[in-house]
C-alpha cells in the first residue's frame, strides 16, 4: 500500500532566511489587531458587559427578518435592540440593556423578557425562544476581570513550563507565540464582530494550551540537535530541526483542523464563534511554531552551550559512527 | 518498552473494556432505548444548556450582614445593662456608620461597661481573632466595631442556612432535581432542570419573609408620619403596595416591645370567611406561642402593625388576648402570593436578603438540536480524521484509529462514572480531543519512519520511536492540562464542563493512543515479524 506524503522525505525549505520579513509582518499583524481591538472594539456579550440575550430561531425560514423585529422590539419601548446573526442565517441573538432599576428588582428584566418574546411569537409563527440570559452589571464585570486574569496567568504558566522542561529562552519562545496566536483571534473578532462571549475565552484558554503542541515539538527536535550537532550554526541548525519535524507539524495540525472543520460547518451555531476561535488559533499556531518560537531562539542567543551535554549512549554511537564516515 | 507480559495485558484491557462499558447506558439512551429499571446505569447527565432549564445566581451583601450584627449587638447591650445592678445609664446611642457608639454617663463605670459587654462577643475564625472589637475614645464614649473576621463568620453562617431555606422553598414547587449550591463568599447557584419560567420561583426566592409583629405608635402625628418624622422610640414603616400596586402611606411603629413571627410550626393559605379573600393562617410553636400570647395580654384594644420584611401588610386592633398560639395574617393577597407567603414562613426566614444577580433559560429545542447536529459533526469529523489517518500512516494509523474509539468510549464512561456534566462546549471538547488525540500516534509514527530511515532494524525503531516521541507528547499534554485547570478554575457551567471533558480527554488520549497501540503493534511485531514496515 502506498502511503500519503505531506511532504516528500528529505525537504530542505530554507525556513529561517525569511525570519525578518516574516516578523515583520506578524508584528505588523499583531499591531494591526490591537489597533482593531482598541479602535473598533470586541463585540462583547451580556457576559461582559451585561444585559439581556434572547436567542431566537426561526424554523420554517431560510434568514430571520432582522430588519422588520428591529422595528417591532423598538416599539415595545426598551430601547434599541442589537440583533445579530450566529451561526446559520435563522439563528439570531437580541441584545438588550437591562432596564432602569432591574439591579433591584429583577422581576423588570423578567418583564422585559416576557414582553419580548411574547410580541415576537405573536407576529413571527416559527420563531421558537432557544433561552434567555439575564447578567447584571456587578458579574458581567468580575467575568471579564477574571477572564482577563486566567488568560495572562495560564500563558505564564505554561511558559514557565517551558522553561522549566527547556531553557529561559524556550519559554520567552513559547510566550511570544502564545501571544502572537492570542493576539491574532482577538484581531479576527474584532473584524468580524462575532460575539466575544465566555466560550471565547474558553476557546482562547484551549489554544493557550493546544497552539503549543506543535512548538513543542520543533523545541524538542531542536534541543536533541543542539545536544547533536555541536559545532553547527543556530540558523542552519533551527532550519534543520524545523524541516525534520515538517511532516509531523502538518499532520498533527491537519487532525485537529479537520476535525475542527466538521464542527464549524455541521455543529450547533450556538458554538460557532467558540469552535472559529480555536479553528483559527491552531491554524496560526502552526505558523508561529515554525515562524515565531523558533527564529526568537537565534535573538536570544540559544546555542549548543545552552544545554549541559548529557549524550544517550545511542546518539553517542551515531557520533562516532559519523566521525569514523 | 515492548515488552507485555499476560498480566499486563490483561490489566490493560479490563481498564479500557470497564471504562468503555460505562459508556453504554449514555449511548443507548441517546439512541433511544430505555434502560429497565434496578440495573445500574450510570449515565452522563446533560448540562443545562443541553437539556434546557433555569440557572439562577442569588446575592447577599455582606454590609446588609454587618447592619443586623449592629442592630443586634445594640439590642444585647442594652438588655445587659439594663439587668446589671447598680444599673448603668448609657446615652446617645447610635448603630449607624458601620459601628456601635454609646456614653456612659458616669465615666467611673466605664470598666463595669467593659466588663460587661465582654461576655457578649466571641471568637472568630482560627486565628484568635475576636468578632468585635471593643473601643473607648473620650474617656466615657465606647465604639464597637465588628471585625472583618467577625463579618466573614456571620457571612459565611448566613449563607449556610440561605441554602437550607432556599433548599426548602424550592422543594416546595415540587420542581424536580433542583442543583442548589453556595459559590464564593455570598452568592448561591439554583439550577432547575426543565424550568423554563423562572418568575415563580424567583418571587418565592426573593421573598426574605422577616415577620415581625410591633405595636403601632398611635401619639404619631400624622403630619409628621407623612414627613418623615417618627417619635422618639418609632420608626416610620410603609405599608405593603395593595393589589392594585398604589402607594397606600406609612405607619409608626414602636421599635422595641415587639415580637417576631420566626417561631412558626405551620403557615397555611385559607379563606378569610367574610370577604373571601385569601389570607395566611399561621401556628407558632410553644416559646412563639407564649410570647405572642404576652404582647397581646398586655396591649390588649390597641393596634399592632404585622410587617412582613419592612414592610406593613396590615394593622389591627387587638380586641382580646390570643392565647391559641394561631393566628391569621391577612392584607390584600393574591392567591398566589399568599401561598408564597406561607411556602416562605414554613420554611423560615431567610437570614438575609437574596438578590438575583444573573439568570439564564435555555429553552428545551435548541439542547436537542445541539446534540444531533454535534453527534454528526463528531460522526463526520473521525470519519475524515480515520480516513486521513489511514492514508497517511497505513497499518501504524489504523492502530491509532481503533485506539481513537476506545478513546471517546472511556471519556463517556468515565464522565458517567464520576458524575460529571456535558455541556454544549463540552461536545466541542470532545471533537477537539478526537482531533488531538490521534496527535501522539502522529509523533510517535513519525519517530518510527525517521529511525527506519536511520537504519534502524523495525523492532529496534519501534522501540526508540516511542521512547523518543514520549518526551514531546508528555510535554505538550502538560500545557494541554495547565491550559484546561485554569478554565476549570475561572469558568462556570458550561466553561467548566468544557475543561473537564478536556481534562478526561488528555488522560485517556495518552492511554489509548500510547499504552494501547504500544500494545497492539508489540503483539504484530511479535507475531508477524516484519523486516520491513510501510510508514
Amino acid at each position: 500500500m502506498k502511503l500519503l506524503k505531506l511532504v516528500p522525505d528529505n525537504t530542505n525549505i530554507k525556513f529561517l532566511r525569511w525570519r525578518v520579513p516574516f516578523y515583520v509582518i506578524s508584528l505588523l499583524l499583531m499591531a494591526a489587531s490591537l489597533g482593531l481591538v482598541f479602535t473598533k472594539g470586541l463585540n462583547l456579550g451580556v457576559d461582559f458587559i451585561g444585559g439581556q440575550m434572547i436567542r431566537v430561531t426561526f424554523t420554517q425560514s431560510a434568514e430571520a427578518p432582522v430588519g422588520p423585529l428591529r422595528g417591532e422590539i423598538e416599539a415595545l419601548g426598551y430601547g434599541e435592540p442589537i440583533i445579530q446573526r450566529y451561526g446559520k442565517p435563522n439563528e439570531i441573538s437580541i441584545r438588550m440593556k437591562l432596564p432602569e432599576g432591574a439591579d433591584h428588582d429583577s422581576g423588570l428584566s423578567d418583564k422585559m423578557a416576557r414582553t419580548i418574546t411574547a410580541d415576537i411569537k405573536a407576529k413571527h409563527a416559527d420563531a421558537r425562544v432557544d433561552g434567555v440570559d439575564s447578567v447584571s452589571g456587578k458579574v458581567s464585570g468580575e467575568l471579564w476581570h477574571s477572564a482577563v486574569l486566567s488568560l495572562g496567568l495560564a500563558a505564564l504558566a505554561v511558559a514557565a513550563y517551558i522553561w522549566l522542561r527547556f531553557e529561559w529562552q524556550f519559554g520567552v519562545g513559547a510566550l511570544f507565540s502564545l501571544v502572537h496566536d492570542v493576539t491574532l483571534t482577538l484581531g479576527l473578532f474584532a473584524v468580524t464582530q462575532l460575539e466575544f462571549d465566555l466560550t471565547i475565552v474558553a476557546a482562547l484558554l484551549t489554544l493557550i494550551g493546544y497552539s503549543l503542541n506543535d512548538t513543542i515539538v520543533v523545541y524538542d527536535r531542536i534541543r536533541e540537535n543542539l545536544k547533536k550537532y555541536r559545532k553547527m550554526p543556530m540558523p542552519e541548525l533551527l532550519d534543520l530541526s524545523v524541516n525534520e519535524t515538517l511532516h509531523r507539524t502538518l499532520a498533527t495540525s491537519l487532525s485537529m483542523l479537520i476535525t475542527l472543520t466538521a464542527l464549524l460547518l455541521l455543529g450547533p451555531g450556538v458554538i460557532f464563534g467558540f469552535t472559529a476561535a480555536i479553528t483559527l488559533g491552531i491554524f496560526v499556531g502552526t505558523y508561529s511554531s515554525i515562524y515565531m518560537a523558533a527564529p526568537i531562539l537565534i535573538w536570544l542567543k540559544v546555542t549548543s552551550k545552552s544545554f549541559v551535554p548529557t549524550e544517550s549512549q545511542l546518539d553517542k554511537q551515531e557520533r562516532m559512527a559519523r566521525e569514523r564516515a | 518498552m515492548l515488552e507485555f507480559p499476560r498480566w499486563k495485558v490483561i490489566w490493560l484491557w479490563a481498564i479500557t473494556l470497564l471504562a468503555a462499558l460505562a459508556a453504554a447506558p449514555s449511548i443507548a439512551t441517546v439512541m433511544g432505548f430505555t434502560i429497565p429499571a434496578g440495573i445500574y446505569a450510570p449515565k452522563v447527565n446533560l448540562g443545562l444548556d443541553l437539556a434546557g432549564g433555569s440557572h439562577i445566581l442569588l446575592e447577599a451583601d455582606p454590609s446588609q450582614v454587618r447592619q443586623q450584627r449592629i442592630e443586634g449587638m445594640d439590642e444585647s447591650v442594652r438588655n445587659k445593662l439594663k439587668q446589671a445592678s447598680p444599673d448603668i445609664r448609657i446615652s446617645d446611642i447610635s448603630n449607624r456608620d458601620g459601628a456601635l457608639t454609646f456614653l456612659v454617663e458616669d465615666p467611673a463605670k466605664v470598666d463595669a461597661v467593659r466588663e460587661a459587654i465582654l461576655p457578649l462577643t466571641n471568637g472568630a475564625g482560627l486565628t484568635g481573632a475576636r468578632d468585635w472589637k471593643i473601643e473607648v475614645i473620650d474617656g466615657n464614649r465606647f465604639v464597637l466595631t465588628p471585625t472583618a473576621e467577625g463579618i466573614d463568620l456571620a457571612v459565611a453562617q448566613a449563607m449556610e442556612t440561605a441554602v437550607e431555606v432556599v433548599r426548602k422553598r424550592i422543594d416546595a414547587l415540587g420542581t424536580r432535581e433542583p442543583t442548589i449550591i453556595r459559590s464564593g463568599a455570598n452568592r448561591i447557584v439554583v439550577q432547575v432542570p426543565g424550568l423554563q419560567d423562572p418568575q415563580a420561583l424567583k418571587n418565592l426566592l426573593g421573598q426574605t419573609a422577616k415577620l415581625e409583629f410591633k405595636l403601632v405608635d398611635t401619639t404619631a402625628l400624622q403630619s409628621d408620619i407623612q414627613r418623615g418624622i417618627a417619635p422618639p422610640g418609632s420608626e416610620i414603616v410603609p405599608y405593603a403596595p395593595g393589589k392594585d400596586g398604589g402607594p397606600v402611606g406609612s405607619i409608626a411603629v414602636k421599635r422595641l416591645g415587639g415580637i417576631r413571627g420566626d417561631q412558626l410550626t405551620n403557615a397555611q393559605v385559607t379563606n378569610n370567611q367574610q370577604t373571601n379573600e385569601p389570607q395566611v393562617a399561621i401556628t407558632f410553636n410553644t416559646e412563639g406561642g407564649a410570647r405572642f400570647a404576652k404582647l397581646t395580654t398586655q396591649n390588649v384594644n390597641k393596634p399592632f402593625a404585622i410587617i412582613l420584611d419592612g414592610k406593613v401588610l396590615s394593622a389591627p386592633n387587638i380586641n382580646e388576648p390570643i392565647l391559641g398560639g394561631s393566628a391569621v395574617i391577612s392584607g390584600s393577597f393574591t392567591t398566589q402570593a399568599a401561598s408564597n407567603l406561607a411556602i416562605s414562613l414554613r420554611s423560615g426566614a431567610l437570614p438575609v436578603d437574596l438578590k438575583v444577580v444573573e439568570e439564564r433559560t435555555v429553552g428545551p429545542d435548541l439542547g436537542a438540536d445541539s446534540i444531533r447536529k454535534g453527534m454528526i459533526a463528531m460522526a463526520v469529523g473521525t470519519l475524515a480524521l480515520v480516513a486521513f489517518i489511514l492514508a497517511v500512516y497505513g497499518r501504524f494509523g489504523m492502530y491509532a484509529c481503533i485506539a481513537l474509539v476506545f478513546n471517546v468510549l472511556m471519556i463517556l464512561g468515565i464522565m458517567a462514572l464520576i458524575g460529571t456534566t456535558l455541556t454544549l462546549p463540552g461536545i466541542a471538547g470532545f471533537v477537539l480531543t478526537i482531533g488531538a488525540a490521534v496527535d501522539a500516534n502522529v509523533l510517535i509514527n513519525e519517530r518510527i519512519r525517521e529511525e527506519r530511515h536511520r537504519g534502524r532494524r523495525v523492532f529496534q525503531a519501534v522501540e526508540t520511536g516511542y521512547k523518543e516521541a514520549s518526551r514531546a507528547i508528555f510535554d505538550a499534554n502538560i500545557t494541554n492540562v495547565i491550559a484546561a485547570m485554569s478554565m476549570a478554575a475561572f469558568g462556570t457551567g458550561p466553561v467548566r464542563g468544557f475543561a473537564i471533558v478536556l481534562l478526561i480527554g488528555i488522560a485517556t488520549s495518552v492511554f489509548t493512543a500510547v499504552t494501547m497501540t504500544r500494545m497492539w503493534v508489540a503483539q504484530w511485531l511479535r507475531k508477524a515479524r516484519p523486516t520491513e514496515i510501510a510508514l
